[in-house]
């Protein structure tokens, strides 16, 4: 066993900024607006860097696709005690259209090529909500998947998830190699502290292209128009309950 | 000439030393206070801050006073960070500001009168106690730039917490940094860059406070000459409830190497409360600033190794006004993210809060005060990074704007922050919304680290004997008007002009973006203007320019506004070259500053010119000894009783 474990993290906007649809409603505003770590692979960085610190795996690496600006977020998951990072280029319309296909079929590949015997990812990314990639990296590698994940724990050459599901909780036992994805409750992810960031500088972090991967980023999906949610219209206070079905009935709700 | 009392200032690095102008009987005088004033002013806190005395200073502010414009430090703006120190800083920013936002509870802070535990370990953590130590001694090693930022964010969320750290690392352990050996900061440097150890800064005294070179404390020299023994006591002490290391100031007696009398000077040691005899108060109830430990501290023959005197046995003054003047940048850039944070509440209450039919930053009244605010924050901010960005770049004399900027951020902070109450009404003076812990925690940053009073004489005198030096260098040429005759008639020529209201030549074209031409110009004629109005003071009044403190304090209000110009011309002539998508918003914060700043000033240089003057001066002090002599208000009540 490697005893490598790769993270991916994403650079996603702020959770706590407000967004705004570009004018010509193809996407969102993104220039000069802050960005940060999405929070659930925060979540799963701090899952791989508490399994290292338990001594139960040897090194973390930390995986970013996107542009220059990726690199920031790699050097946080640096920060929070990542051993590596491997930024994976991509820039320009490749990375408007860079969706869970992409991503997964690259994680995929880097998964392979590093040998790694688990892959931690966020349960789904705050800026497109797809909630897919960790599922098609496994089917990709066809490894087994432990998705939701609020409580891992290693056993041997198998790993015990506790996933969150609608009715309640359900564990599973599934051999490594694996996928799992980071819920809310996996874990609180620890504060990057500044002699750390300091430290994380001379930590190197490789640059790949897609391409070296063997990876084909042509996108299946085309987006058509990005708009606002509807305004919300006003409601209406009425006296009586007549009243109430009488504007029912006039707005042709009966 | 006026001599000091001691030895060491004339031996300023053996120039012809350029005194000021001031004729003085040569006799050692102590009987008049101004002297002593002069003395202390001049000899402790001038000559050796000074690192030259020629008359070739690169100071913005030191040159106004003849009369000149110096644009080396202050066009254009500085950027002093490189790529790395830029990315490292970037990278350090979200973690402390999130730091603040989600863990440290600043209301909490308060109501406990301390810095909640968790929050300090966390601070800890965070490596928050050594932002300036050396990364090989345990810290981060960040430059004064660097640092500001940072600070910037401190001062943003949390005033108590910042004074906290800054008492520690901006003057607790500074003068380690400034002037301790090897073996001292190898020993002291990791433990205080990692908050085992907290640091104090001990000079205060119940009898000593502006007037520090007056301290009681005194470290006798054991006779085998291994140790000092330390007595005395210091009050209102940040962090002295808390500290392991104290940089304490006290009298030394030293013999004089010339006349053999033995005289008291002021050394500075580095005293660790497990040398035994150091025990400190309980913590002092304050209006602000309540999460930062403050207590008196006692020293009863605390024994203190030799090896611990920090930098020159005899020279502690020179320790304490540099450590001061070495981290006063640091308050304009925590009060600059003060006020942005209570100028987004006033903001936010003004957008959204609808009277008369209106949202109320559709009118006028609220108008003003929202852009007063903004124009104030900007000039703090600018005067900050400009004066971090020179010391970053080696510049030696910046005590001057660092003055300025202390005295500047902290009226404006308490200024903004009230308007921010007004604006936002009954809801500005509740508790809950933050703003009124804010105002009590501002009051304290006009009085210590040299109250602005003080400062304010600082600058003038300051500039006066710079200024007198020019003007003794001149009248030196007169005496030999052939031999000089170049420098003269330009002189001449310069007062004839002034005389004649016309511009001497001075200009910031080329400096100065074209777009604020019109500001550059008002700058040129302040400066101008101050110049003259400078040099005919010094003419009248002579040496007896330091008895008069309201000739003094409007001298220096001119002095800050103008530098004040400058730094926002300066600023808004970089974003406009930059071509930022703020330039026109500053370029309209830079006129209007530029037009009331220039008002001020020629307001002030009209009354120091009036002989009008002169009766109010007389009627204030009049007035102010009759209270004296009285007790408190004079005239009797209206009613007779």
């Amino acid at each position: 066993m490697s005893g490598r474990v790769l993270v991916g993290v994403k650079r996603v906007i702020d959770y706590a900024v407000k967004i705004r649809v570009r004018p010509d409603k193809t996407g969102v505003v993104t220039d000069g607006v802050k960005h940060s770590m999405n929070p659930f692979c925060e979540i799963a960085v701090e899952e791989a860097v508490k399994l290292k610190e338990k001594k139960l795996i040897k090194e973390v690496v930390a995986v970013s696709c996107g542009p220059q600006q990726a690199q920031e977020t790699i050097r946080t998951a640096l920060a929070m005690g990542a051993d590596r990072g491997i930024h994976v280029e991509v820039t320009g319309k490749d990375y408007d259209t860079l969706g869970p296909l992409q991503v997964s079929k690259i994680l995929a590949a880097l998964a392979k090529k590093e040998d790694a015997q688990l892959v931690i990812l966020g349960k789904q990314a705050i800026d497109d909500d797809c909630n897919q990639t960790g599922q098609m990296t496994a089917a990709l590698l066809d490894w087994p998947q432990g998705t939701f994940a609020s409580e891992v724990s290693m056993e041997g050459d198998k790993v015990k998830v506790v996933r969150e599901i609608d009715g309640g909780l359900e564990t599973v036992k599934i051999n490594i190699p694996a996928v799992v994805t980071a819920d809310l409750r996996l874990n609180t992810p620890r504060y990057a502290t500044l002699p750390n960031i300091m430290k994380a500088k001379k930590k190197k972090i490789a640059n790949v292209k897609p391409a070296d991967l063997g990876v084909d980023l042509t996108s299946r999906l085309e987006v058509l128009r990005v708009d606002e949610p509807p305004q919300r219209q006003a409601g209406m206070k009425v006296e009586t309950v007549d009243d109430l079905v009488g504007k029912l009935k006039e707005t042709g709700h009966i | 000439m006026l001599k000091c009392h001691t030895g060491s200032c004339l031996s300023h690095r053996g120039q012809l030393h350029t005194r000021a102008v001031i004729a003085a009987p040569s006799s050692r005088l102590y009987a008049s206070q101004a002297a002593q004033l002069w003395d202390i002013l001049c000899c402790h806190r001038l000559n050796y801050v000074y690192s030259n005395f020629s008359q070739e200073s690169k100071s913005f502010a030191v040159n106004i006073f003849k009369g000149k414009i110096a644009t080396s430090q202050v066009f254009p703006y500085p950027s002093v960070l490189n790529e790395e120190q830029e990315q490292f800083l970037r990278e350090l920013v979200g973690p402390v500001s999130k730091f603040f936002e989600e863990v440290n509870d600043s209301a909490k802070n308060d109501v406990l009168e301390k810095v909640e535990d968790h929050t300090m370990e966390g601070l800890k953590e965070m490596g928050a106690f050594g932002l300036q130590v050396p990364a090989d001694l345990g810290g981060l090693g960040l430059s004064n730039t660097q640092y500001a930022r940072l600070v910037e964010i401190v001062g943003s969320h949390d005033l108590g917490v910042g004074i906290t750290l800054g008492a520690h690392q901006s003057i607790g352990f500074k003068g380690i940094l400034l002037f301790g050996n090897a073996a001292q900061k190898e020993k002291y440097l990791p433990k205080l860059a990692s908050g085992e150890h907290i640091a104090a800064f001990c000079l205060t005294e119940p009898a000593s406070g502006s007037d520090a070179a007056s301290i009681k404390t005194t470290a006798v020299l054991s006779p085998c000459g291994q140790y000092y023994t330390l007595n005395g006591s210091k009050i209102w002490i940040s962090n002295g409830g808390l500290a392991e290391i104290f940089t304490v100031f006290a009298k030394t007696p030293m013999k004089d190497p010339k006349t053999g009398e033995i005289k008291d000077k002021i050394t500075a040691f580095v005293v660790e409360r497990s040398f035994g005899g150091v025990t400190h108060g309980p913590p002092e109830k304050k209006m602000g600033i309540k999460a930062s430990n403050t207590a008196e501290v006692y020293f009863d023959n605390v024994r203190v190794p030799a090896d611990c005197v920090l930098g020159e046995v005899g020279g502690g003054f020179k320790v304490a006004m540099n450590i001061l003047n070495n981290g006063r940048f640091g308050m304009a850039a925590a009060l600059s993210g003060t006020m942005k944070g209570v100028i987004t509440k006033a903001v936010d209450h003004a957008t959204n809060r609808t009277q008369f039919g209106s949202k109320i930053h559709n009118y006028g009244v609220i108008q003003e005060k929202m852009a007063r605010m903004a124009m104030m924050q900007y000039v703090t901010e600018s005067m900050a990074y400009m004066i971090s960005g020179n010391m970053d770049s080696g510049a030696t004399e910046f005590q001057i704007e660092a003055a300025i900027s202390k005295i500047f951020a902290s009226e404006a902070a308490w200024s903004v922050t009230d308007e921010c109450i007004q604006v936002m009404g009954g809801m500005g003076f509740m508790k809950d919304s933050g703003v009124e812990r804010v105002m009590r925690d501002l009051r304290i940053f006009r009085i210590f680290e040299g109250t602005n009073d003080i400062l304010r004489l600082f600058v003038a005198l300051n500039g006066f004997q710079n200024a007198g030096n020019q003007l003794k260098g001149l009248q030196k040429a007169l005496k030999n008007p052939l031999g000089n005759a170049g420098l003269l008639a330009g002189e001449i020529t310069k007062r004839a002009k002034r005389k004649a209201g016309l511009g001497t030549g001075l200009s910031l074209q080329g400096s100065v973006h074209p777009e604020l031409a019109h500001s550059g110009e008002l700058t040129v004629k302040a400066i101008e203007q101050f110049g003259a109005v400078i040099e005919e003071l010094l003419i009248k009044h002579g040496k007896k320019i330091i008895d008069e403190q309201f000739v003094l304090k409007r001298v220096a209000d001119c002095a800050i506004d103008i530098y004040a110009m400058v730094v926002v011309l300066s600023r808004a002539s970089r974003s406009l070259t930059q071509g930022l998508a703020s330039a026109h918003h500053e370029k309209i914060l830079c006129e209007t500053w530029c037009v009331e700043a220039y008002e001020r000033v020629t307001n002030d240089i009209k009354t120091l010119h009036s002989s009008d003057s002169r009766k109010l001066f007389k009627n204030l002090r009049s007035i102010s000894t009759a209270m004296v002599d009285n007790g408190g208000v004079v005239a009797p009540h209206p009613l007779g009783f």
